[in-house]
């Protein structure tokens, strides 16, 4: 994104600017909403949202509902909390990134410095793949987990997500490659670098800011996935928002929403907390995957 | 820009088929898991499939049977006004926040920050929040009414015909800021000369958007639609946390309709037949896009 610099050369009045900033800080408000909402709620008694009290701040702070989230609730047939599951997402997300975002990288290094007769149709295949409706892919991919002995396991959720995660690392990354100057690529070949020495010594330390923009949308992307989590997962294997949606949509007992608000806010914790700390990064990814190029 | 490196011909065979082996495993990986998947589920869709996948054919059975189950009727209907409705808002609202935004505002890096913040979240995230918000018994109406508006009533998301409006309120608050980035990304895009001619030339600030900006933003417009249209075929997760479907089927979407087919109501042939129109629909969006930027690159 473009930085102040070239905003645009639009003069506004005093009084219409008045009513820009109002409108703008209204938006604001309402963005922030829901994250208020859970946020207050995750603090207070049942009783005070039960009395009606949803949007007021806690007339008693506690932070049980936080426990009883992280360690206690009732999730499927276990009161373990969400803790098992945050985990799994964890050992789930941790070792999917790294493979994807390798594998993008050596693709997309491939697909720009090594060109070859059909490159092009290769790439878009991938792409494809990218934006397909997982609905399709559901039972095969039920089947082939079984067949591989993975199937209701972390491991096979790390396969899922690798696979479908690479359509999309390969893009940042070819994208990326391609603005990087061809001529060292072949100035280092005359001087007799191979293949794996190039991309180590030359394209590798110039890949940072695409690397980081791979695994910030992988991560968030796998993080939040609910669709595969929901239907390749057994009870001790599920990631966070399955166990997130478990508690949530639990029907048995008292309907705990402070306890479930506290849950949302540790599912969302993690993305949210990338976003903070490289926030320029993730909207480059999500601009990078829209607007190709 | 096409600059190609041909590896140089030696009688080294694997120094020239390196970067083919190395990008092999990604090819086979997507030809199988993606192509090969989507190939198995078509051929599905022809078949007397139930619990498990049946390699018995039927012919266009579960595609007629698709077309006369209420469900789908009514999941399509869902979806098309789901789909509208959230495109229209979320471009309208982007639209006018990134024109709101483009006027050298002050804090506009932290005000972008908080539109964009959703875009991070899980959809189960925001799916649980405005579940409860939006639920008359403790949410927004039950608020309200606290405050002394005893009569105030808002419960759409209990209501049959108006739940698919609380399925859209949600979508818009998490894409919305995303749609507002891109725009903005097509403004700060637009050469300033233009504009300043015009001005000069005596054009209100209101012509100047609307004669000369917005017409501009069309490769905006463009890309902002084929994201929302592809996020709303494939919206699931969403309508399981805010609604799970309902009330009744109320809030069924394809997605959801698929999901619920194939795998509680054991009528795989018919789920892989509503799987195969899913694919169309998407690949109708996508395909052209992905061609179009792809030869524009070379």
């Amino acid at each position: 994104m473009a930085s102040n610099a070239s905003a645009n050369v639009v003069r506004t009045g005093a009084g219409s600017r008045y009513v820009i900033y109002a409108i703008l800080t209204l938006f604001c408000l309402y963005y922030l909403l829901p994250l208020y909402v859970m946020a207050v709620n995750s603090l207070k008694p049942l009783s005070e949202i039960q009395a009606g009290g949803m949007m007021a701040l806690p007339s008693q702070w506690t932070i049980a509902p936080w426990q009883s989230a992280w360690s206690t609730a009732q999730i499927g047939v276990d009161a373990t909390g969400l803790r098992p599951y945050f985990l799994n997402s964890i050992l789930m997300v941790v070792p999917a990134v790294a493979i994807s975002t390798v594998l993008g990288a050596l693709n997309g290094y491939v697909l720009t410095k090594w060109r070859f007769r059909g490159d092009t149709i290769v790439f878009g295949l991938l792409l494809f793949g990218c934006f397909i409706p997982f609905q399709m892919v559901l039972i095969p991919m039920a089947r082939m987990l079984g067949l591989m002995g993975i199937a209701g396991t972390v491991p096979g959720l790390i396969f899922v997500h690798l696979v479908y995660g690479i359509g999309f690392s390969t893009l940042y990354f070819r994208n990326y490659y391609q603005q990087f100057p061809t001529e060292l690529v072949r100035a280092a070949m005359i001087d007799g670098a191979g293949f794996f020495m190039i991309f180590r010594r030359i394209m590798l330390p110039s890949s940072g800011p695409i690397a980081v923009v791979c695994i910030i949308w992988q991560f968030t992307n796998i993080w939040n996935d609910f669709l595969f989590g929901a239907s390749f997962s057994d009870f001790d294997s599920q990631p966070m928002t399955v166990a997130l949606n478990n508690l949530v949509q639990s029907s048995t007992g008292v309907k705990e929403y402070n306890v479930h608000f506290a849950g949302a806010i540790m599912a969302a914790l993690p993305t949210l907390l990338v976003y903070i700390v490289a926030g320029r990064y993730f909207v480059r990814g999500l601009m990078a995957g829209s607007v190709k190029g | 820009m096409s600059m190609t490196v041909r590896s140089r011909s030696g009688n080294d065979w694997l120094r020239d088929a390196l970067p083919r082996i190395v990008l092999s495993p990604s090819l086979v990986i997507v030809l199988v898991f993606v192509y090969g998947f989507i190939l198995f589920t078509f051929y599905l869709s022809f078949t007397d499939s139930r619990i498990l996948p049946s390699y018995g054919l039927v012919g266009w059975q579960n595609y007629s049977r698709l077309f006369s189950v209420r469900a789908w009727g009514i999941a399509v209907d869902n979806l098309l006004i789901f789909g509208s409705l959230y495109i229209v808002i979320s471009c309208v609202l982007g639209l006018a926040l990134a024109i709101l935004l483009d006027q050298k505002i002050r804090a506009e890096g932290f005000i972008r920050t908080i539109y964009l913040y959703p875009m991070a979240l899980s959809f189960i995230v925001t799916g649980t929040a405005w579940k409860w918000f939006l639920d008359p018994g403790i949410g927004l109406q039950a608020v309200v009414r606290s405050w002394g508006w005893e009569s105030f009533t808002f419960e759409w998301i209990k209501d049959s015909d108006m739940a698919i409006y609380t399925i859209v309120i949600a979508a818009v608050w998490q894409t919305s800021g995303f749609v507002m980035a891109m725009f903005l990304a097509g403004l700060r895009g637009i050469d300033n000369e233009v504009l300043k001619a015009a001005q000069i030339d005596g054009a209100s600030n209101w012509a100047l958007y609307r004669r000369i900006v917005i017409p501009q933003l069309r490769p905006a417009f463009m890309s902002a639609f084929v994201v929302l249209a592809h996020m709303a075929i494939k919206s699931y997760d969403l309508i399981i946390a805010l609604t799970g479907g309902g009330p009744g089927t109320a809030t069924e979407l394809p997605a959801t309709f698929m999901y619920s087919y194939t795998f509680t109501r054991n009528q795989m042939g018919i789920g892989a037949a509503s799987a195969t129109i899913m694919l169309m629909s998407i690949a109708a969006i996508m395909v052209p896009y992905i061609w179009s930027e792809l030869r524009e690159k070379r």
